[in-house]
């Protein structure tokens, strides 16, 4: 981890294991269903047990994405969500409450606008750093010069088959925490986990990390539980766009509520 | 002695100049660099080229054959036009090529299962041919909008025993198709081998794709000086993503004399919202794993892309093509839809040969540059595909078929 700038987000994780198991990191995209509504809904989260937030930016080629959440990122697009929303979104959250913010984007749209110019938008809306699932720390240079200019946290991806040396390279540039990516496949509730998410872990600290947080398919208070046996954070995002698909802001906090209970096991 | 460090054609990847690289989700890295370590050893093996040649000679018809076509080019200015036979390929077009270099080296990396995206439908039905030929299992990815324009192909594919999906996110196309192609592989990564279909995506594949799809100009460069005596003025092809042009055009880029000239979908037009000019309308950004042009909006957003070729509707193209535009070594234009379908009949009625549809964008052209360059000059253009897939379509709009498919009584 670079330990030089003092991350807000492993901050929050690391309280979180000294009160709890661990941190809940939460994604909602921005937008969705309205930019109003996927701020309240952020906000509930927080106010429901969430430490951590992730807001997607909605992207036209999602790669990394499963049905849930390109039904919603591209329900968002159709009603005319731009990049700037991000921005709006982070202040009025930050203004409300008080956990740390994280902006998952794909590359492109950050590209576009400008890194630095992102980063300092992202910076002066309170923003607390960016999520990258199609940018890898070898291809990540511009981005490294400036979160190390802005201080602003870079949360790079670990996969099952990274190599020992590609798990390095991530937790070494990971700031905030190393995403953990619990199995092979895209974005989604999972009823199994398997055990690949609990032997990446353990190979992440072999090679140093002291901040991961488990993410992909993870949906319920026990997978959460369990994860948090290993590891300092888990995330959850389709079934909490799911939740706020299917009954609005109050069904995505009853929800947030009871896998908040997960931390506390 | 060559000085090689300044042939265009040394160029291997990540990148091509500013364009290329390899934007991905960490979980494929591991399977880009199997691939790109195969493909670095494969292309050492004398073996490996012994067996690809083999397969080009006695299953694609390679070398394939040149066609001089005097009636078609009265209407371009008078210039010596000469066709690169690409259509007579088996499975009907260029992309065999590169499906059978890919799918050999799937079988060295121990992958059984091939998947692979596509637009007309020509990239899908040789994937298909290649793991029906190798008993692989085989899944296609297929914007829905192209399953209906292009039904016949589908099911070509079918037949071959490959099972097509069709893609109903996004926009329904060719770039929603790779999407869910690369999704699919995120999760199969261990079983499957991902045979993208053109020069883009990430690092290895746009240096990959290209060194087996090299083998058409490297033929039409001998074939032409057998020929004519000499290299051609120009050489013509259509891009989508750009893989028979960059094909036809690789053993050509230290020929200096000779331009070349790719022919982008301008659809409705390059001063409307509905086409695929990518490099002449587009500007750069990271789309499919790479660094190119690609048509987005101020957000970064992938705008969709218009032609009434399914092959060439795609927001993106290789980065090799980017390069080669910044660098003034190719030049690209746009061809309308209308244009592509005067010349498209063009060819049928002067020559008795029914080209692709996506070919046609570059005969297009070719009578344009022919009339720029006069009778003296010689092109040479590659007719990447063959138009039995796109008789519905053209039969639509020259209404000998009606809007049922049946033909006009």
């Amino acid at each position: 981890m670079s330990d030089t700038i003092v991350s807000p987000v492993a901050s929050t994780i690391a309280a979180a294991k000294t009160e709890r198991a661990g941190a809940l990191v939460g994604y909602l995209p921005v937008g969705f269903p309205s930019l109003d509504a996927s701020i309240d809904a952020a906000v509930a989260l927080v106010e429901n047990g969430v430490d951590v937030l992730e807001l997607g930016l909605p992207y036209s080629d999602p790669v990394m994405d499963g049905p849930v959440i390109q039904a919603a990122t591209v329900a968002a697009l159709e009603a005319g969500v731009r990049l700037r929303d991000a921005f709006t979104a982070v202040e009025r959250i930050r203004s409300r409450v008080d956990a740390p913010v994280l902006v998952m984007t794909y590359w492109n749209p950050v590209l576009q606008y400008g890194v630095d110019r992102f980063a300092d938008d992202l910076v002066s809306a309170g923003g607390a750093g960016l999520i990258t699932p199609d940018l890898t720390v070898d291809s990540g240079a511009d981005w490294l010069a400036t979160s190390d200019r802005t201080g602003l946290d870079r949360v790079f991806l670990a996969a099952p088959t990274s190599t020992d040396e590609r798990l390095r390279l991530a937790v070494d540039s990971s700031r905030g925490f190393v995403y953990t990516v619990s199995t092979m496949g895209i974005t989604g509730a999972r009823a199994d986990l398997g055990t690949a998410a609990r032997a990446l872990v353990a190979r992440l600290r072999e090679q140093g990390a002291d901040s991961l947080a488990v993410g992909i398919g993870v949906s319920t208070a026990d997978q959460i539980a369990e994860i948090l046996s290993y590891a300092d954070g888990a995330i959850v995002g389709s079934a909490l766009v799911k939740a706020l698909a299917d009954g609005g802001v109050p069904a995505v906090a009853r929800l947030a509520s009871e896998l908040a209970e997960g931390t506390r096991r | 002695m060559t000085d090689t460090r300044t042939s265009l054609r040394a160029e291997t990847g990540p990148f091509f100049g500013e364009f290329g690289g390899r934007f991905m989700p960490e979980s494929l890295i591991a399977a880009l660099d199997e691939l790109d370590e195969a493909y670095q050893l494969a292309k050492l093996d004398p073996e490996f080229h012994r067996e690809l040649a083999e397969l080009g000679r006695t299953y694609t018809g390679r070398p394939s054959i040149l066609t001089e076509v005097p009636r078609f080019a009265k209407h371009a200015g008078g210039a010596r036009i000469i066709l690169k036979r690409e259509d007579l390929n088996h499975t009907g077009s260029h992309k065999i090529n590169n499906v059978l270099g890919q799918a050999l080296l799937a079988k060295r990396i121990g992958k059984h299962r091939l998947i692979a995206e596509t637009g007309a439908g020509q990239h899908g039905v040789a994937t298909a041919t290649a793991a029906a030929l190798f008993g692989m299992e085989c899944v296609v990815y297929m914007g829905e909008v192209d399953t209906e324009r292009q039904a016949l192909n589908v099911a070509r594919m079918r037949l071959l025993g490959a099972e097509v999906i069709p893609v109903k996110s996004g926009t329904r196309t060719l770039k929603d198709a790779l999407n869910e192609a690369f999704r699919d592989w995120v999760a199969n990564v261990e079983s499957t081998h991902y045979l993208l279909g053109t020069v883009a995506g990430p690092h290895p594949f746009p240096a990959m794709v290209r060194d087996f799809v090299k083998v058409i100009g490297e033929e039409a460069r001998q074939q032409m000086l057998d020929l004519t005596g000499a290299l051609p003025d120009a050489i013509t092809a259509c891009v989508g993503g750009g893989s028979n042009a960059i094909g036809i055009f690789h053993a050509f880029l230290d020929d200096t004399s000779v331009g070349l000239y790719g022919y982008e979908a301008a659809g409705d037009g390059v001063d409307t919202l509905r086409h695929a000019a990518t490099i002449t309308k587009g500007r750069p950004g990271v789309l499919h794993g790479s660094r190119s042009f690609m048509l987005q909006d101020e957000d970064g957003q992938t705008l969709d892309s218009h032609s009434i070729s399914a092959g060439l509707d795609y927001p993106g193209v290789g980065p090799e093509h980017a390069w080669l535009s910044s660098i003034g070594r190719a030049n690209y234009r746009p061809v309308t839809d209308k244009a592509a379908m005067e010349a498209f009949r063009l060819m049928c009625t002067t020559e008795g040969i029914i080209p692709a549809i996506e070919s046609a964008h570059a005969l297009a052209g070719t009578i344009e540059l022919g009339r720029e360059l006069g009778p003296d000059a010689t092109i040479l253009v590659s007719l990447s595909g063959r138009g039995d897939k796109d008789v519905e379509t053209a039969g639509r709009y020259f209404d000998v078929l009606d809007e049922n498919g049946n033909a006009r009584v």
